[in-house]
């Protein structure tokens, strides 16, 4: 079954008297429970493709459907709070809350979107940080521990509230080799264990082989859709 | 709402500098506007204190019409006994009242058998007049506030300009109402020293003093100075006393009395109320100059914060949170 079904997508943004037209015509469909990736060139409208697939931005032409409900039409409310309840991030640069221990932004989700009960809080914190890892260093600050961390915190924040839907911008971005490789193996595991589906973009050739599904973008152009394991399908 | 408090407190600590800043301006704006506030009413409180302690009373009653024509000095509005004791025996009856003190202002000139110079006189009970204006006293440089029978107390430009001292004779000579003109020896009992305001240069003599000056049969009143116990219930005090004389009225229906306070008695009223004005628009300028700093330390919190408030905004966090976590702030 489709979690994300997008159809004739289109992205213009207008700067004044320059108008960029980021995507075009760009139609996909990504599989409940699935790990597919984004490829391209910088530039070539990964970031764009994530952010209508994040509600964080609108399409200029088009729909997008996540899980049944086309986003396109959702208000900024509606918007964040379908964010909250279905969709978890991970972002490039961990963009981790500073003034916050490890713990308190895996918590984070769970006090300021879902008004979850501390109880449970605490019981679905320890949780992910134990899935990923980071367990003994929770108290610690994000300026305290490694890139990778970092990442693995990001990881535990954005599935800490059990979304159907993880976005990864270039999560391996500012990650060595191995660490990237470790980060994506953590990704699918917890996909195995949670059916969370995961969409990340990247333009690291070297890790979109860990991706089920990989779709390959260029001037902001869907150009090609390949499953691992099988040829391309351009 | 604790967590954002919390989340708060920690930003606050977390830009140590910036917050201490921010909490030293609050704290010089708050202090400026306290000092000023407090400086120039404490100011505009020693004027009026001046004023009304020192010579006019915080209120005063005359027979109706006399206010209008005070600079004339008009010896045929005063209040006869009859009047006198209706006065005294509505101030009596009011707790409110600390001291009244019934007085005659007359016009006339004054002689230290050389020179001859105009001069305005109250006429007095020094008891009552010193409890009711209790600076007065104080006011007297030369001599002493006791004002015996046959004394008088002048003002210190007179003395200077007459060259007169404590103990000097002087020749008072008076108009009374009829128009026949009196005369009366005084000695110099004392000098008064000047100050702000309608009769800030005026002698004082006593009250029998004056009406046998003015060859009055019996006292009459030209006005009552009044003193309150709490000078904060002055407009309460006022509007009860203006009702109570408002039912005094002369055969032809019209009102016998008329009562005053300060402020329409001196000119400094008109200063007072321009202190306040000017004293509400410093404030408003203060609190504005530390809310724009605020509002500019703001701006730029939030100017540096974008990429965290998009992360907290990209989670899920409702625009009204986050919002909150910098109204918070």
């Amino acid at each position: 079954m489709a979690i994300v079904v997008a159809r004739n997508l289109d992205k213009t943004y207008d700067t004044g008297d320059v108008s960029v037209r980021a995507l075009r015509d760009v139609s996909f469909s990504i599989e409940a429970g699935s790990v597919v990736s984004f490829i391209g060139p910088s530039g070539s409208g990964k970031t764009t493709l994530l952010n209508l697939i994040g509600c964080l931005d609108k399409p200029s032409a088009g729909e997008i459907r996540i899980d049944g409900t086309d986003v396109g039409s959702l208000d900024r409310k509606q918007s964040a709070r379908f964010r909250g309840e279905n969709i978890g991030f991970i972002f490039q640069d961990f963009n981790l809350v500073p003034i916050l221990t490890v713990y308190e932004n895996v918590e984070y989700p769970l006090i300021m979107v879902r008004d979850t009960p501390a109880s449970e809080r605490k019981e679905l914190v320890h949780e992910l940080l134990e899935a990923v890892g980071m367990a003994d260093q929770q108290l610690k600050y994000p300026d305290q521990i490694s890139g990778g961390q970092k990442q693995r915190v990001s990881i535990a924040r954005a599935l800490v509230t059990k979304p159907k839907l993880v976005l990864a911008d270039e999560p391996t971005a500012n990650l060595d080799h191995k660490t990237a490789h470790l980060i994506l193996a953590l990704m699918k595991k917890i996909r195995t264990e949670l059916k969370t589906t995961f969409v990340f973009s990247t333009h690291d050739p070297k890790i979109v082989g860990e991706a089920e599904v990989i779709y390959s973008i260029e001037d902001g152009v869907l150009i090609g859709r390949q499953e691992k394991g099988s040829g391309c399908n351009a | 709402m604790h967590n954002i408090f919390k989340i708060a407190v920690r930003n606050l600590m977390r830009y140590k500098r910036r917050t201490f800043l921010v909490a030293t301006l609050i704290a010089l704006g708050v202090i400026a506007v306290q000092v000023f506030v407090a400086s120039s009413s404490s100011y505009k409180s020693l004027i009026i204190s001046q004023i009304t302690d020192a010579m006019l009373g915080q209120m005063q009653i005359h027979k109706k019409g006399y206010l209008v024509s005070v600079e004339n000095v008009p010896m045929n509005l005063n209040l006869d006994r009859h009047g006198a004791s209706i006065v005294e025996g509505i101030l009596d009856s009011m707790p409110e009242i600390e001291a009244y003190s019934p007085r005659i202002r007359l016009g006339g000139m004054i002689s230290n058998f050389v020179e001859t110079t105009n001069i305005r006189l109250y006429g007095i009970e020094p008891e009552k007049e010193y409890r009711t204006v209790p600076l007065l006293p104080k006011r007297v440089i030369s001599g002493n506030a006791e004002l015996k029978p046959g004394q008088i107390l002048i003002p210190k430009l007179l003395a200077k300009g007459l060259n007169l001292k404590v103990g000097d004779q002087v020749v008072i000579i008076a108009t009374n109402k009829d128009g026949s003109v009196n005369g009366r020896q005084f000695i110099v009992g004392g000098i008064v020293e000047s100050a702000p305001g309608p009769g800030g240069r005026d002698g004082y003599i006593g009250i029998s003093d004056a009406a046998e000056l003015l060859r009055m049969d019996a006292p009459e009143i030209s006005e009552y100075a009044i003193h309150l116990k709490r000078f904060d219930k002055l407009h309460a005090v006022y509007e009860h006393i203006a009702a109570r004389l408002s039912k005094e009225v002369n055969p032809e229906g019209k009102a016998k009395f008329e009562i005053h306070t300060w402020e329409s008695l001196a000119p400094f009223a008109n200063i007072a109320k321009m202190i306040d004005l000017m004293s509400i628009f410093v404030k408003v300028l203060l609190i504005a100059i530390v809310l724009v700093s605020i509002m500019d330390v703001m701006i730029m919190s939030v100017y540096e914060r974008t990429r965290e408030i998009g992360t907290l905004a990209a989670i899920g966090t409702m625009p009204g949170r986050i919002l909150a976590i910098f109204v918070s702030e």
